[in-house]
């Protein structure tokens, strides 16, 4: 049986998941200035970015995945 | 890499990174022109594809970010009970962010009508002590923006954090991540040019 902790926090998630597409402009932006201030031609700028932005994503998902352990066992 | 300066190569597509020298021309005026257009201080040092970059990176967010907060989210108030510190990030996508300040002078504020607040960029009229029974503008924002208050002071916020870093690439040039080998490559160098002099 799905405890109600998580079951809670599932539905919540549910509800409020469309306000996650915020952040995907905010990801763009920052990994390409981001990448822009560390290169100078457009192709490392590039590739720069793609990594800066998987890893942001990446950080993000662990993030959310830990807090949405410990909501679930509130 | 080497950003000098003096130097007048225009960087070229084939070579790579480490072999070009950017004109960086004047760099303070660069960095002023960077902080008042995102991308203006790039243009003129002639880095014009980062200048496009930076122009539409940060005024994007800034101004996305001012759509979602109807204009309100950009203001200026140092006043006892409303000190707007996200205001000193904003501030860094400079001109676009100081019709805030001229906002803040004035009693009643000019109108702008592309949005449906007519109060743009001015801070809330009356702003309440914590605790007060009444209902205040900053309320009332609150509650008619909802969770569009918080996205769009973020999204400046952000746009302005992301425009010094624009300004310290015009000042500056590129912040490069020199690789480990290098140091270790350049050792055997060093002991030969030692060996060679005695």
């Amino acid at each position: 049986m799905i405890p109600l902790g998580t079951l809670s926090s599932a539905a919540l998630l549910a509800v409020r998941i469309n306000d996650l597409w915020y952040s995907l402009p905010l990801i763009v932006a920052v990994s390409l200035v981001y990448s822009a201030t560390r290169h100078e031609l457009p192709r490392p700028i590039a590739s720069g970015a793609i990594r800066m932005a998987a890893w942001i994503s990446g950080f993000m998902v662990v993030g959310f995945a830990i807090l949405f352990a410990m909501s679930s066992m509130l | 890499m080497t950003a000098k300066a003096t130097a007048s190569t225009e960087p070229r597509p084939e070579a790579s990174e480490e072999q070009i020298e950017i004109d960086l021309k004047d760099p303070l005026f660069a960095a002023f022109l960077a902080w008042l257009i995102p991308g203006m201080g790039h243009w003129y040092q002639g880095r014009r594809h980062k200048a496009v970059l930076f122009f539409v990176c940060i005024l994007g967010t800034f101004f996305y970010g001012l759509y979602l907060g109807e204009g309100r989210v950009v203001y200026a108030s140092m006043r006892d009970n409303d000190r707007r510190l996200p205001y000193l990030c904003q501030v860094g996508v400079g001109l676009p962010a100081l019709p805030a300040l001229i906002q803040a002078k004035r009693k009643v504020p000019f109108q702008v009508p592309i949005f449906k607040d007519k109060d743009f960029m001015a801070p809330p009229k009356e702003v309440l002590p914590p605790g007060s029974m009444r209902t205040d503008d900053l309320d009332r924002l609150h509650k008619r923006l909802h969770r569009y208050w918080e996205l769009g002071t973020v999204y400046t916020m952000i746009a302005g954090l992301l425009n010094i870093l624009a300004i310290y690439d015009a000042w500056g040039g590129p912040a490069f991540s020199t690789p480990a080998k290098k140091d270790e490559d350049d050792k055997p160098d060093d002991s030969g040019g030692k060996e060679n002099e005695t």
